[in-house]
């Protein structure tokens, strides 16, 4: 016991050093160079469209992240500031080409962000009085108030179809018109790597450490003279800040803001997102973004339903690694830091089979059901993974309810064969994993 | 005039009542677990869907308890195999879990019953005017809505405050320690009041089916207003939830009736904005339609006037 507190303290102390100059700038360096590099790797017109959205969504997601990760306050109305955002981008575009004035382009997201900046700080105000459940149903509030007005006041919102620009009108710089996908990838990329330094930054300073304390024990941020409404009150308008640039660079990337920005959908997203990535640490939202922009695009291809799959993968997410992504990834980290990691590889491969039989069996008795309930007009005759099949026979359930029956029990057998390597490789204990 | 007072007054009453049923059970479950059921209006949902169906193979009443019912089994399931487990987690991922479930029951419901309105009418016993108020014939079947949720509410009140098992329950929501130790079984209390908070919004799911549309985005649009109602009136009280369902079933009826706009108002007083600015229709806009977002509104209000709700105690 007195080794791990000794440990604990070392660790900490460790970690307080600063770090050298290239492990500090050296992960932005790397990942400026991606994004620049990347359209010539993919530079196929869906390629540069998805990377622009995936681009958009980091943001998005990082902003919300503040929120939920940093501070512990749950939204389920973020995109209202990324519609906000999307809407004050777009009548900006449309102001500055009417009056023929000298803007370019890449300044627009900074309207859209200190929309979002300006939004949150009104609706922040009322909503970061309270924290907690009280907080996240009148982020929901609010959500349905701003959509339903959306539609209601036609003037400035455009009604059902949304209002218009075109982002090639505006004064140009070293003759780009951002007509081209390609161009406006490299917008996004750049307000991307901006918007994370920026938030990366923020997290760093003291406002950003008092978040974390108040989302941890606003009770002692209290007694230590702070005031948690208004570190949840300054955090929200941060994270508003942010929300809005993603918002304006959507309304660029698509050049039209309608209502359903600020949808429901939307907002579910973000946090499905960040979640899924994994709030609690920096560049979980970055994964959760990238991972969920890319399953929607893929998943709404193979099939129908993929929203149900996504919802089910999001509860078994919250189920059993409420961590996220990166929660996942930075378990392992100190195995890799002990080279032990290849030590895993056939335990994780003995459970993955059994895994994969499970989830096909699923599959294959969702889509079944989906193809009768749904589909019944063209008959029982379809195809699973390439397989015709006929989702009425007996023969294809049978099959169905074995793996994803006998799959489970195997997956669940397997656990005890990962427990015991993860014991072996003798990480886990200096660690911290058990004292 | 006073008919249109009449008639807005009970169909108020009625709604009122109808978001009282669910929030009842969302309120006890917020109470017992200190997390607010994001799912609950997805319990709503699938009851009138459970009613339809069932009502199509048996019939309306057969229905109005097999779907409750069954339902409540799915919401007790829930709780036992589901939230228990996440409950380590912490609250956030307990409310993210519902919030996923709502996803996941939206999305079945849609693949069994598709996304057009299914045909759920008022069983024929039932199908005739009660009563006529000056020119309106009000229906039987809005009556017995009313009925149906009043000796619910009743029912409940007596069982939380005048039975052993309500003693228990109450007890539970505040001392679970303390009840475990005198021999009772705690999480099995919980899995049967979630239970019954489910069935209870299935119950208003039922009725609420033939009278309003029951579609697979009916838990989408009466989510926001069932946490609305819980919020205002203050989260775990159960007489702030009876009143706030009240005043927002009686605020949106009579909100439609009402067809003044602040342009009307401020011509009373002489006064007419500019024609032609982009927030013309702030002030065009009459009370009528926006009376799907005066409960948001009065959520805003209240928060900034008092911000533990109505009668609420809890700061968080």
């Amino acid at each position: 016991m007195t080794d791990r507190v000794v440990n604990a303290v070392v660790g900490s102390a460790s970690r307080g050093v600063p770090m050298s100059a290239l492990a500090r700038y050296g992960v932005w360096v790397v990942a400026a160079a991606v994004l620049a590099v990347l359209p010539f790797v993919f530079g196929s017109g869906l390629a540069l469209t998805v990377m622009s959205l995936m681009g958009i969504a980091v943001i998005f997601s990082l902003s919300y992240n503040i929120l939920l990760g940093q501070t512990g306050l749950l939204s389920f109305g973020h995109a209202v500031y990324y519609g906000f955002g999307g809407y004050l981008a777009v009548h900006a575009m449309k102001a500055i080409v009417a009056n023929g004035l000298p803007v370019p382009l890449p300044v627009i997201p900074l309207v859209g962000g200190l929309a979002g900046l300006f939004f949150a700080a009104l609706f922040g105000w009322v909503s970061t009085k309270r924290s907690g459940t009280a907080f996240a149903m009148i982020s929901l509030g609010l959500a349905e108030l701003i959509g339903s007005s959306a539609l209601i006041l036609r003037g400035f919102f455009g009604g059902e179809e949304g209002i218009t620009a075109d982002r090639t009108k505006l004064l140009r710089i070293l003759d780009w018109s951002f007509g081209p996908q390609v161009q406006v990838y490299y917008l996004i990329a750049v307000w991307c790597l901006l918007c994370a330094i920026l938030m990366y930054a923020v997290t760093r300073t003291p406002l950003g450490r008092m978040c974390n304390a108040v989302r941890d024990n606003p009770e002692r941020v209290q007694f230590v003279g702070y005031d948690p409404r208004m570190v949840r009150f300054l955090a929200f308008c941060l994270s508003g800040l942010f929300a809005g640039v993603a918002g304006a660079l959507a309304a660029i990337n698509f050049e039209i803001a309608n209502s359903a920005l600020f949808g429901a959908v939307q907002s579910g997203t973000v946090l499905l997102a960040t979640f899924m990535g994994g709030a609690g640490f920096f560049f979980g939202p970055v994964l959760g973004a990238v991972l969920v922009v890319y399953l929607q695009l893929m998943l709404s291809d193979l099939t129908g339903i993929w929203q149900l799959y996504f919802g089910l993968l999001f509860i078994a997410m919250v189920m059993f690694a409420p961590s996220g992504l990166a929660g996942l990834i930075m378990m392992h980290r100190p195995l890799w830091r002990a080279r032990a990691l290849h030590r895993m590889v056939p335990a994780y491969f003995v459970a993955l089979v059994p895994l994969l039989v499970m989830l096909a069996g699923a599959a294959l008795m969702i889509e079944m059901f989906h193809h009768l309930m749904v589909k019944a007009v063209e008959g029982p005759a379809m195809k699973f993974m390439y397989i015709p099949l006929h989702a009425n026979a007996v023969g294809p359930w049978l099959v169905g309810l074995l793996m994803a029956g006998g799959g489970f029990l195997l997956f669940h057998r397997s656990f005890r064969v990962v427990a015991a390597a993860w014991n072996r490789t003798g990480v886990a204990d200096a660690a911290g994993g058990r004292p | 005039m006073l008919e249109l007072l009449i008639v807005s007054t009970l169909n108020g009453v009625l709604f009122g009542m109808l978001l009282f049923l669910m929030a009842s059970g969302l309120t006890l479950i917020f109470s017992m677990m200190g997390v607010l059921n994001f799912a609950h209006a997805s319990f709503y949902m699938l009851g009138a869907f459970f009613g339809f169906q069932i009502s199509r193979w048996v019939g309306f009443w057969p229905a109005l308890v097999v779907g409750p019912v069954l339902v409540g089994a799915i919401g007790a399931v829930v709780e036992r195999f589901g939230l228990r487990n996440v409950h380590r987690h912490g609250h956030v991922p307990e409310l993210l879990f519902t919030f996923g479930l709502a996803f996941v029951i939206e999305e079945v419901v849609q693949m069994i019953w598709g996304k057009s309105p299914v045909d759920f009418r008022v069983p024929e016993v039932l199908d005739f005017p009660a009563f006529t108020i000056f020119a309106t014939n009000y229906p039987a079947y809005k009556l017995f809505m009313l009925l149906i949720s009043i000796g619910i509410f009743v029912a409940l009140f007596a069982v939380l405050t005048k039975t052993r098992i309500g003693l228990i329950v109450q007890a539970s929501l505040t001392h679970p320690n303390m009840v475990a130790h005198l021999g009772h079984n705690v999480p099995l209390v919980f899995m049967l009041v979630f239970g019954l908070g489910s069935a209870l919004a299935a119950i208003a799911g039922v009725i609420a089916g033939p009278a309003l549309v029951t579609q697979s985005n009916m838990a989408a649009l009466l989510g926001p207003i069932l946490f609305v109602v819980v919020v205002v009136g203050g989260l775990g009280s159960l007489s702030g939830a009876f009143v706030a369902s009240l005043l927002i079933g009686l605020l949106q009826t009579f909100a439609v009736s009402v067809n003044v706009s602040l342009a009307d108002v401020f011509a009373v007083f002489g006064f007419t904005p500019g024609p032609d600015s982009m927030l013309d229709d702030l002030w065009r806009v009459t009370v009528a339609q926006i009376a799907p977002i005066l409960p948001y509104l009065l959520l805003v209000l209240v928060l900034i006037l008092k911000p533990s709700g109505l009668m609420g105690t809890r700061e968080t």
